[in-house]
This record gives structure tokens, sequence and C-alpha cells, in this order.
């Protein structure tokens, strides 16, 4: 679900992009300015790195590894300056799937399906950050509006499959090293089996997916949709 | 105020009109008006019904006569329906109920939850026993709690709230109970000291949780008119009020927390950080409720922990 999951305006998405009617002040509105200039640079660098790495590899194998740090930077990035209670849904299943899924199981880093997952995020992020820092000056570029709620339709099911993927990947490695996973008996009388855990995340989207791709497709609707009312005969 | 003698009920959302009454007698309540409403659209029992005077604005309350209202002489009210709803008795019974014998079902190992050796067996460690007694003992008390001390303000919640209540409640009864019959269970830390510590703990909580309760009850004995804040009273389980607005969220707390050490679970301890959490935030509405009716409500009272929360 961390795929492209662009311009929702759920506050539990932790974007920074004010939505209030008021705006903030000049020092917030430049220090929002600045966090969105820094993540789209950020994810810039991932994007620069995977396609020098291709270039110089010549193959789409084994690319995880050339941007991996920088993965991690923007994450936390991510995360820090959204409060505990807004980083929603997104941040977390993206840091879930980097940090708890590709990062701990060694053997799915060069899958092709983590490469798939990392462009969609790479281009969704970036097109995303740049829409909130040109919102904030107030100097939108149409494209850059269109580009965020139309290129989702692709990236989208393109994120969450290479998600899926990944994670159905990583099971057997799950099972057989019983990574993060607690047996009975213990002193606190607990258990956790990640494996069943990791199922479980894969079956909830399932009704996550759809819910996320259409609430998209109606905001695309009433952002883009008046454009088309010209046109519409009667 | 005028006297109205017409009254419209216009749909919230869409404003069309839905029902125009006339010849109401000005001394109505809302009440009155939801069952005249409910003669024209029987599927809306008057407790699903939500009238306000405007479309975004707080709910008439039952008892509310229509010549109080600033109103004139055709009363415009807006409709909004709140779904089916169920009273509060039956949804506690549900909850309660439900808790209390899903943990049961593992006490008593019924079979094809462990493993078949197990089916039926029931657990050597004392605490095992001790610990469904003190769960049973619980939620029969809030049960008990239910029919007969309560006094409830609504009548009633939506089904849809019934239905994630009893999901929580259930669902963590079994998560908790699963571990704690569990054949390969471990026995507190520290033995038998530990767990006799925590249950005078219980026993104290589960008797202030009670006392608060009915002192709680008490304050509504003349039917809502007057309002007064709870004080002290000689119980002395209710001098915990001159530190916080509600104690029977603490006593609750302060119940599980005793279980959590008595059985040394994990998930109980989950359990009740949610719990606290969920209590913390009413507390918090709660308290903040009490010191903007009351100018003379006690400054040193927190919401929940003494002193700090």
């Amino acid at each position: 679900m961390s795929a492209a999951a662009q311009g929702t305006s759920k506050a539990a998405h932790g974007d920074v992009a004010p939505k209030k009617k008021k705006g903030p002040g000049a020092l917030a509105t430049a220090y929002l300015v600045i966090y969105n200039v820094v993540m789209t640079a950020g994810w810039l660098v991932i994007a620069v790195g995977l396609v020098r790495a291709y270039l110089a590899r010549g193959s789409y194998h084994g690319l995880y590894y050339s941007i991996e740090k920088p993965l991690n930077l923007v994450l936390i990035s991510g995360i820090v300056p959204s409060s505990v209670v807004l980083t929603g849904f997104q941040v977390m299943s993206r840091v879930f799937l980097t940090w708890a899924v590709t990062h701990s199981v060694r053997e799915v880093q060069s899958e092709d399906s983590v490469l798939l997952f990392v462009t969609a995020w790479t281009v969704t992020e970036i097109i995303r950050y740049s829409f909130y820092t040109f919102s904030l000056l107030n100097h939108l570029p149409y494209l850059i509006k269109w580009a965020r709620y139309t290129f989702f339709i692709v990236l989208y099911p393109m994120g969450v499959s290479g998600e899926l993927l990944t994670i159905y990947a990583a099971l057997p490695y799950v099972q057989k090293t019983g990574l993060y996973s607690v047996t009975l008996p213990n002193k606190y009388n607990f258990s956790f089996d990640y494996y069943s855990f990791l199922i479980l995340v894969m079956i909830s989207y399932i009704p996550l997916f759809p819910q996320l791709y259409f609430h998209m497709m109606r905001q695309r609707k009433k952002v883009l949709g008046h454009t088309d009312d010209y046109s519409k005969v009667e | 105020f005028s006297r109205a003698a017409f009254v419209e009920v216009l749909d919230a959302t869409t404003k069309e009109q839905l029902c125009f009454l006339d010849k109401v007698d000005p001394h109505s309540t809302i009440g009155d008006i939801k069952s005249l409403f409910y003669k024209s659209y029987p599927q809306w029992y008057p407790a699903r019904q939500a009238l306000r005077l405007d479309t975004r604005g707080k709910s008439l309350r039952d008892d509310e006569i229509l010549q109080n209202l600033p109103v004139g002489t055709t009363a415009t009210m807006y409709f909004k329906d709140l779904g089916p709803q169920l009273g509060w008795t039956t949804v506690f019974f549900a909850e309660y109920i439900g808790a209390l014998l899903t943990y049961l079902v593992f006490f008593f190992r019924v079979p094809y939850i462990y493993s078949h050796t197990y089916a039926l067996t029931s657990s050597p460690h004392p605490v095992v026993t001790l610990a469904c007694v003190c769960h049973t003992f619980h939620y029969v008390k809030r049960l008990m709690e239910t029919i007969f001390v309560h006094r409830f303000s609504h009548g009633t919640m939506p089904l849809r709230t019934i239905v994630k209540n009893c999901a929580y409640y259930w669902g963590f009864s079994a998560w908790l109970a699963y571990y704690i019959n569990h054949p390969l269970y471990t026995p507190p830390s520290y033995g038998e000291l530990q767990v006799k510590y925590a249950l005078f703990t219980f026993a104290m909580c589960e008797i202030g949780n009670l006392s608060i309760h009915m002192s709680l009850s008490n304050l509504r004995t003349d039917g809502f008119r007057v309002r007064r804040f709870p004080t002290p009273t000689k119980n002395p389980f209710t001098w915990l009020f001159f530190f916080v607005s509600c104690p029977n969220y603490t006593y609750e707390v302060g119940a599980w927390l005793s279980f959590t050490v008595m059985t040394q679970c994990l998930p109980v301890a989950i359990y009740t950080l949610f719990g606290f959490i969920q209590m913390t935030i009413w507390a918090k509405v709660k308290h903040r409720a009490y010191i903007r009716e009351f100018k003379d409500y006690p400054s040193v009272r927190t919401a929940i922990i003494p002193l700090i929360l």
C-alpha cells in the first residue's frame, strides 16, 4: 500500500502540505518548502542511483544495493518531521517493507520485485514532493498536478505487486530461520510467528488496496475533472 | 419564545421535506415529536432519529420542550438517521458475556484449540485457576453493575459500534486466555508471593471500582436535573476522588495491572495498555467537561492518575 498513494488528503499519510484554510506563517512555509525540496532531492538521488547502476551493470539485477543507503536515509527523514499520530499508514508500511522485510531477509534483496516497488515509490515521491513544494510556493504547474493524479494508475499496482512479490519471496526464509519469532514456553507467556504475520499482511492488501486505489480515482476526478466538464455535451 | 403549532421535518442532507406535523401541542417534548415522526416512517424508530435545529448542530435532547426552543410558529427541524440502535444493556451484555465465555472456552481446553493430548485437561498450576476465577468475577461484576447500578443517559448505541466493541472484548479475551491456559504456560517468576500480592491489589481495585460506580449512580437519583460533580464519601475507596476525576478508570487500570502481574503474561500487559489509553482519553474528556461545568471544581484533581495525568 506504500506505492503511489499520492494525493490522498487523509492526514494519516503524514504529508506536510498545509491543508488548513488559514495556512502556515512565513517561517513555517519556509521550513515546509525546504523540507519538501530536500525530500524531492532525496528521491531524485535514489532515481539517479538506480539509473547509473543499471547503466554500469547492464542489468536490473541487484540494483537495490546501490540505493540502499539513500533509501534508508529518505525513509527516516520521512518519519521524523511527522508527528507520531499523523505518521500514517503509508510511511509505516514503507518502513515495514524496507526494514522488516527487504533489509532483514538478505536473500530477497536481489529479487526483481524489490526493484519494482523501489522504482514505483521513487517516481511517485519525486512527483509528490515537488507537487507540495510548488503548491507551497503558489506556482503549481498543471503538468505536476496532472502527473500526481495520473501516474498512480500504473505506479500503484506496480508498487503493490513489487511489495507482495517481495514479501512472498521472503516467506520461506522467515519460516526456516524463525526470524522475529518467539515461541512458547517463555517467561512472559507470549508467542509471535512472523511467518503467519507476513501472510496476514499480504491478505490485508486485498481489502485495503482497492479502497485506496478508488479513493485516488475519486480524487483524480475531483481535482482534474473540471477540465472535462467544458467538453460535456448535454 | 413563540408558541409553535406546526413542525416541519427536513432531511439534513437533501433538505427535502419528510414530514409536516400540524396541531402540535407546544408543550410537547422532542421525544413526542419523534414518536409522531415514527408514525409516518415506521422504519425509523425514535431511538435512531436525530433531530436538530440546523443541519450541523447538536442533536436535540428528547426531554426538550418545543415551546422553549428558539423557533417561530413553524418549527423546522433536520432529521438524521443514526442507523440501527441497540440498548446499552444489550450492548454490555453482549460484550461481557462474550468475553466471559470466550475465556472459559480456553480454560476448559475445548478440543482443537491446543494439541489433542491436552484437550479437556486442566492446568497443574493453581495460578491458572485463580486467574480464571478473577477474570470471570471481573465480568460477572460488570454484568451485575449493568443491571443494578448504572444509569444510562442515552438510551442506545449504534449497531456498528457494538460489532466493533464485541470484536475487541471477545478478541482480546481469547488472546490472553489462550496463553494463560496454554499447556506450556510458565507461572510467575516470584511464585506464590507474586500471585498473592497481585490478587490482593486486584481485589482492592475491584472493590474500589464498584464503590465509585455506586457513588456515581447515587449522583443521578433525582433524574438528571440537578447537576453535581462526584465527591469523596465515607467509603475510603471513594477518597481517590480527592485526586482524580475518574477514579473508576484508575481502579480499572489497577485491576488489569494486577492481573498482568498475577499471570505474568505479555498479552495481558498489552491489553492493559490499550485499555489504559482508551480510558485516559475518556477520563480527559470527562475531566474537561467537569471543569467547564462547575466553577468550584477542585483544581488539585487530575483526570486519571493522581498528580500526573
